[in-house]
């Protein structure tokens, strides 16, 4: 039980300084801990702070290791532990380019509307599509869509936050 | 506030004055010129030229080490920087505080592979605690200042700030250090009471503890190491502790049991083993230390007091974590125990004792006592006899020597050892005697060394020289890498794969080609009158050569990947079936 591998999303208020990404990215390369997705953009303009969400995986011992880590660099005001914190909402948003004509296009545009994904670009051989949705429901819509045509995807990686009025 | 005008050198010399610095190592270039400048027209802050960046970097370690300061460095750009890298993860290792400031390419040409220039801050990211490049010269003060409070707080460590030339020439506005508070940078200094009560009740009801300590107590200041003191007497347990904790208690009381470890003693690693209460203080369950982990110390509730979290739960998974200073932490522990009227089980306690005499009796740290060779061993007693009573300070390079200046030489105050522990860094001892010299002008200051660590940075006698500090380079000279010879006897079918130091001066001409004085020890007779002839050079250094038995190795040794009863006592002792096969792939 102690060594079962657990999926963690980890957000990490930080000074948007020179610097900071490399730090906590040289900081699991340097430690071998496991990345999945990382996203980071500043989300408080007057006191220049960033946000980091970061989903990670490990035993209990490391993703413990990994907060420590990262609580320990200077330049980070705070790391929560999403996953361990109570219930939270995560989101990814993607962009899928699909190629073709006939029966698959009519089908590609149908999925996407029971995905509630938006076109955001049309041509009369392709359509981009917008989405936002859970990793998995991202997962899903990119496998459809690789066998009506796919020929791009782009995705945002995870962004998240605890559900209830509190604040991070 | 006066709204004077400075040069961003003359800022740098500023705020290096107002923390208290006395005293900057470093070595000049292009990129640093007009910080040189400035410090050529003051006379309170003394600049020492090394002559090679990594030792600058060292002989601030070994200043802060013996002073409890920050150390401070002042290299160029481009291979200044890279020559301190070494020196800085050194510092990171060993929890040093130390300021590095390097010179850059002005900010024009940043990225624009200019003539020595390097990505400084990038590859020096994972050697420091923090780095800076400072673009603006309104925020050197502010940084220099920030530099200071966390290299010094916390778990300390180098902080490195880069400045390129253009900045150091641009005038700007001076802020004092009291004007100047990290935004968040806050580390927790005392700890949770809860946690301390709960420590001082397993720590009363213990039947057999061990007191495992380390380099957190030396850099919470004289203060904890006086506090551990008071409060290991008051409990009458056995107190061991690690290379880079030696010193915090006296090695001369009968409570201490010696260095634990790969080469600790015999009754220190049992005592671990078998104990049922661990009191970690300040220490990190070092792989040198744990040896294999799955059998460490398994009978044990262990309490593990350190300042910095990562280092909680990190290697071993213990009982009671408190995160905090070891010195806030033991003055709490102390109150504490004293206020609940706690008094440790005397019964049980005695018959633990009783338990480590025995081990003790083992007298793990006997060797063979022979007139036809020197041991090194016996340099080392007499240099221990030799320097009793005496004011001195102890550094050492890396290898068999080091671990046998840790077995034989007793410390009784902190911060008089120094050497590198985490990264084990050859090369380390000289200049950080220098360092330590430097601070302390009228002390005894001795690098045991051995031939080969000598070699790595012996440009540095010519740094001694020139500032008259007096050191004593104790060479214990076996002609190999001792350490890389044993563990190729161990673990290679005694396969000396250029381990052997081929082509060695002569250290007592080398010596006196610098203007030093060389004394070489060839007979155990001659080691007391090198000895004597040492300590009589008070006015420059001096290098001692003593021929050592070249086939001596260092006992005990826990081989790696083996657990804390499994020790090895001497050459008697069958190698082969003393390191697994995945013991084998360990350093």
């Amino acid at each position: 039980m102690e060594n079962a591998i657990e999926k963690h999303t980890i957000a990490v208020l930080v000074d948007n300084e020179p610097g900071v990404l490399a730090r906590v990215i040289g900081l699991f390369s340097g430690r071998g801990y496991n990345i999945e997705s990382l996203t980071v953009a500043e989300v408080n303009n007057a006191d220049h702070l960033s946000r980091i969400t970061l989903v990670t995986s490990g035993t209990r011992m490391i993703i413990e290791q990994i907060k420590a880590q990262l609580g320990r660099l200077v330049p980070v005001h705070r790391v929560h532990d999403l996953t361990d914190e109570g219930p939270s909402v995560e989101r990814e948003l993607a962009l899928v380019k699909v190629a073709g004509t006939g029966d698959k296009r009519i089908e590609a545009l149908r999925l996407a509307d029971i995905f509630k994904a938006k076109v955001v670009d049309a041509t009369l051989t392709s359509f981009i599509f917008e989405l936002t949705g859970t990793t998995s429901q991202v997962d899903d819509f990119v496998g459809l869509m690789t066998q009506l045509g796919l020929v791009e995807a782009s995705r945002t990686g995870v962004v998240a936050m605890s559900k209830g009025p509190a604040a991070f | 506030m006066s709204e004077q005008k400075l040069t961003g050198a003359q800022i740098v010399i500023k705020a290096l004055k107002d923390q208290g610095v006395d005293i900057i190592f470093g070595y000049p270039g292009g990129a640093v010129l007009p910080i040189y400048d400035a410090l050529f027209q003051q006379n309170d802050l003394r600049h020492v030229l090394v002559r090679h960046e990594q030792a600058a970097v060292h002989a601030a370690e070994g200043y802060a080490r013996s002073t409890g300061k920050v150390g401070c460095v002042l290299v160029t750009s481009g291979p200044g920087a890279t020559n301190a890298v070494t020196g800085l993860l050194d510092a990171l290792c060993d929890s040093i505080p130390l300021v590095c400031l390097s010179g850059q390419v002005p900010t024009h040409l940043i990225g624009n592979d200019a003539f020595q220039e390097a990505d400084t801050t990038g590859i020096t990211r994972p050697c420091t605690k923090h780095n800076y490049l400072v673009k603006d010269v309104d925020n050197l003060a502010r940084t220099l200042h920030e530099a200071f409070y966390v290299a010094r707080s916390g778990r300390p460590g180098p902080v490195l700030v880069d400045i390129p030339k253009d900045v150091q020439f641009a005038d700007g506005t001076y802020v004092p250090p009291a004007e100047v508070k990290h935004k968040t940078y806050r580390p927790q200094v005392k700890a949770e009471l809860a946690r301390i009560e709960e420590a001082v009740e397993l720590i009363a009801n213990a039947k057999r503890p061990v007191f495992y300590t380390g380099g957190g107590v030396i850099n919470a200041g004289p203060f904890a190491s006086k506090l551990l003191t008071q409060f290991v007497k008051t409990t009458g347990f056995p107190i061991t502790s690690t290379l880079m904790g030696l010193g915090a208690f006296p090695a001369s009381d009968t409570q201490w049991l010696g260095m634990l470890g790969m080469h600790g003693t015999y009754e220190a690693n049992l005592a671990m083993y078998e104990c049922d209460v661990m009191i970690n203080i300040g220490a990190r369950f070092d792989d040198r230390v744990t040896g294999k982990l799955s059998a460490f110390s398994p009978g044990s509730k262990k309490i593990h007091v350190d300042i910095d979290p990562s280092s909680i739960n990190k290697n071993v998974a213990v009982d009671i974590p408190i995160v905090g200073d070891c010195g806030a932490v033991l003055e709490d522990m102390l109150r504490i125990w004293k206020a609940r009227a706690k008094s440790p089980d005397k019964a049980a306690l005695k018959e633990w004792w009783g338990k480590i005499e025995g081990w003790r009796a083992r007298n793990c740290l006997n060797y063979n006592r022979t007139e036809s060779v020197i041991k090194p061993q016996y340099a080392l007693e007499r240099l221990r006899e030799a320097l009793r009573g005496k004011d001195h300070y102890i550094t050492t390079e890396v290898g068999q020597h080091q671990m046998w200046a840790a077995q034989f030489l007793p410390f009784d105050q902190p911060n008089r050892w120094m050497t590198s522990g985490g990264l084990g860094t050859m090369g380390y001892g000289l200049p950080a005697a220098i360092g330590a010299q430097l601070a302390h002008p009228d002390a005894i200051v001795v690098d045991v060394s051995g031939e080969a660590s000598f070699l790595m940075n012996m440009q540095e006698i010519g740094t001694a020289v020139q500032y008259r500090a007096p050191v004593k380079i104790f060479i214990l000279n076996n002609q190999y890498m001792g350490m890389v010879r044993q563990w190729q006897e161990l673990l290679h079918g005694s396969r000396y794969s250029q381990s052997y130091s081929e082509a060695l001066p002569d250290f007592v001409k080398l010596a006196e080609s610098w203007g030093c004085v060389g004394l070489r020890a060839t007979t155990v007779a001659e080691v007391d009158q090198v000895i004597e002839k040492m300590l009589a050079v008070t006015d420059r250094p001096c290098i001692i050569d003593i021929a050592v038995d070249p086939r001596e190795n260092c006992f005990p040794m826990i081989p790696g990947g083996k657990a804390h009863n499994e020790i090895l006592f001497g050459p008697d002792d069958s190698p082969s079936d003393a390191t697994p096969e995945d013991g084998m792939v360990l350093v």
